[in-house]
């Protein structure tokens, strides 16, 4: 059973020389439990992906095409009113900066325990100790003492993980995680990668991970979809598109990675950028960066095809080796 | 070793950050400081790439920000080809601060919004006087930018106009344009997506191997360093704890720190490592554990890391600052697989 739907998704930003998509015929599939890792530059539309799942596309953006589904209701229709109940209840959310997301004045505490009074039918006493379980299931240490401390009280590690428990404490089925790892340092990321893992494989809650780091992709998620200017171009088992890319932006960008183990002379490097949302070319988007491009990617637009659980948006994914 | 071009000995830097900004933090009085570098010593052979590396507020930009003379040093020595530079302001003397240039990491905070590039490229050339004349200048403008990838035009337009990975390659153009021969490199790839890291990470090393020129390179991320780097220091609460060749380091990493550090780089060919993660956060600088800085962090910490702040001292290739590893009690932990 899946859990969340996204079918032929088009987010548009009306401007000044005419609309703009943000993102394009986007589909994907999330299954409980399950994390999908979302890759691709800054600009590529991971963000406005998750944004447009958790109903918090800012106007004058809307969503201009497709549909989103979770557990079968469609959710992209709904009204304010009703997708706010749903965002919290069943769709948490986590972002990049851990201080956005919490309240400066008020404790931890405070803040978990109306969330969890909000969305669930809990007294204060109950929703207290479900506070508390929560502060140590996020691996914050003597969580008796400090659910009544405030954010400032914590590092930056530690507040990613009130975050993290704030998001999972109404026991939604979806948490969107926007770069919950970047502003961290490796050796917190590690340790906040390993946390998620933990809560998708005991809650059976399902993770959507926005990351521009590979590495993060690679130790925590279950499928990858890349995405390229507003577009899915690849999507996959981590380990197959990691290990073997088939779209050729996914090789350009696995290539130019630098490795420990690896001191190559020159890194691999993709040529050119990333064409912003109104200029990019007809056909396929990658094609002025591509260097096995062939007559018709200048025209034709590559669908996003393939068998099972592999698929790519390439002309020439039938005949790219696997 | 060949031709150091530059030496740092004893380096030191302290903030004072007693009354007022304290009194709301702290109940008590007192004075409090941040040992932000706290003896640091390294030498870079010409024409060479010594990187540092290191948690969050170990004091890597506060080093570069010596290095430039952008604050000054609470002790310590910096030696730039044969001139003190401890003591001296940014830019001054301004014959030997011309051989130095630094890159920041934020492409966007780092250039002056309101100047077209030509003029932000141009400023160095013209506040140290190599080329006085605005035609020779503007010309040299146009050079620096056809080198760095971007196009004469571009002289005319404002940063705004640019990318992230176009605005990076504008402040090196920038930094090269006085031809200096030392580049302090302050994370300069953190803020780009990993296709333009590599353009970027490529084009300084073809400036290096051009230029002839020397790098001092900070970032936290292992892997580029890993790409970079002749040498690399690895930093925790100000002090170097290890200092090696690059290749050495990876293959054969001493202090236990550094082997956390490797241990906690996601790797892209490992689906799924569901190994231990190593405990703990950096500490408060403020109040630094006694001893070994690392010790409660540190599976080998015994009672002489709580009670006595073991030496940087030789050890094979390396320098490293670790009791466990001078007493030879380091060989349970495992070698990470070598290059
Ligand atoms: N101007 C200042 N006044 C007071 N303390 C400072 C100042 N600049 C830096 N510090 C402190 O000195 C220490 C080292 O800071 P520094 O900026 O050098 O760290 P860093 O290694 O560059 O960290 P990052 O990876 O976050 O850039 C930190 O504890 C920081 O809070
Ligand atoms: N408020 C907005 N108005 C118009 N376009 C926008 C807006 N926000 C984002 N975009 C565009 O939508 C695209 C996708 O952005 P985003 O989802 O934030 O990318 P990512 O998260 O992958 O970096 C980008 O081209 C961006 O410029
Ligand atoms: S469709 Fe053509 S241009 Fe696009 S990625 Fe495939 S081969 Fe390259
Ligand atoms: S000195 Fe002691 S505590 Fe410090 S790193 Fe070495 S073994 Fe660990
Ligand atoms: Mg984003
Ligand atoms: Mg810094």
């Amino acid at each position: 059973m899946t859990l969340l739907t996204v079918e032929n998704l088009t987010v548009a930003f009306p401007g000044r020389s005419g609309t703009v998509n943000a993102i394009e015929d986007v589909s994907l599939s999330v299954s409980p439990g399950e994390i999908l890792g979302m890759v691709g530059e800054s600009g590529a539309g991971k963000s406005m992906t998750g944004a447009a799942i958790i109903g918090l596309i800012e106007p004058p953006g809307r969503i201009a095409a497709g549909e989103i589904r979770l557990e079968g209701q469609r959710i992209d229709t709904l009204r304010p009113d009703e997708m706010r109940r749903i965002r919290g209840r069943r769709i948490g959310a986590i972002f990049q900066d851990p201080l956005t997301s919490l309240n400066p004045v008020l404790t931890v505490g405070e803040q978990l325990i109306e969330t969890i009074q909000t969305h669930l039918k809990l007294s204060k006493d109950e929703a207290r100790a479900r506070a508390i379980d929560w502060l140590r299931r996020v691996g914050i240490p003597a969580p008796e003492a400090r659910i009544d401390t405030y954010p400032h009280q914590y590092s930056g590690g530690m507040r990613q993980r009130v975050v993290i428990a704030l998001a999972l404490c109404a026991e939604p089925r979806l948490v969107i995680a926007d770069e919950p790892t970047t502003a961290l340092d490796v050796s917190v990321q590690a340790q906040i990668i390993a946390l998620l893992r933990k809560l998708a494989r005991e809650t059976g809650v399902a993770v959507i991970l926005v990351t521009h780091d590979m590495g993060v992709i690679a130790e925590t998620a279950d499928r990858v979809a890349v995405m390229y200017a507003g577009r899915i171009v690849e999507v996959g088992p981590v380990a197959e598109v990691l290990t073997a890319p088939r779209h050729p932006y996914t090789r350009g960008l696995m290539a130019s990675i630098p490795r420990i183990g690896a001191r190559p002379d020159v890194l691999p490097q993709i040529e050119g950028a990333m064409p912003r949302p109104h200029a990019r070319p007809a056909g396929c988007a990658f094609a002025p960066r591509c260097p096995v491009r062939i007559e018709i990617c200048g025209q034709t637009r590559p669908d996003l095809t393939g068998h099972a659980t592999r698929s790519v948006a390439c002309h020439l994914s039938e005949e790219v080796p696997a | 070793m060949t031709d150091p071009i530059l030496t740092v000995t004893g380096l030191k830097k302290t903030f004072d950050l007693s009354q007022p900004f304290l009194t709301r933090l702290t109940q008590g009085g007192g004075r409090k400081y941040v040992h932000a570098v706290d003896g640091v010593d390294f030498t870079i052979p010409r024409g060479t790439t010594l990187s540092l590396v290191g948690e969050s507020g170990c004091g890597k930009s506060t080093v570069a920000k010596l290095l430039m003379g952008l604050t000054q040093p609470s002790a310590g020595s910096i030696r730039f080809d044969g001139h003190e530079l401890a003591g001296t302001r940014a830019g001054q003397p301004p014959a030997v601060r011309r051989r130095m240039q630094m890159i920041f990491q934020d492409p966007y905070a780092s250039l002056n919004p309101r100047w077209r590039v030509a003029r932000i490229i141009g400023e160095p050339m013209k506040s140290f006087g190599t080329h006085p004349d605005p035609v020779a200048r503007r010309k040299e403008v146009d050079r620096l930018l056809e080198f760095v990838g971007l196009s004469a035009a571009d002289g005319e337009k404002f940063p705004h106009e640019f990318s992230g990975g176009q605005r990076q390659r504008i402040s090196i153009a920038r930094a090269i344009s006085t031809k200096p021969e030392f580049l302090v490199c302050d994370e300069p790839t953190s803020a780009l997506d990993v296709s333009v890291q590599a353009q970027i990470l490529n084009l300084m090393r073809e400036l290096q191997r051009e230029l002839g020129l020397t790098y001092l390179f900070i970032s936290h991320d292992l892997a580029v360093v890993n790409y970079i780097s002749d040498q690399i220091g690895v930093m925790y609460l100000g002090r170097l704890v290890e200092l090696a060749p690059a290749d050495r380091i990876f293959a054969a990493p001493q202090h236990p720190y550094t082997r956390l550090l490797l241990d906690t780089v996601p790797d892209i060919t490992m689906a799924h490592r569901d190994m231990d993660r190593p405990a703990g956060e950096v500490p408060n600088p403020i109040t630094p554990p006694s001893g070994c800085h690392f010790h409660p962090r540190c599976p080998l910490a015994n009672e002489r890391c709580r009670a006595e702040a073991p030496v940087f001292r030789a050890h094979g290739d390396s320098q490293v600052r670790c009791h466990a590893v001078q007493e030879g009690r380091t060989d349970p932990m495992p070698l990470r697989k070598a290059g």
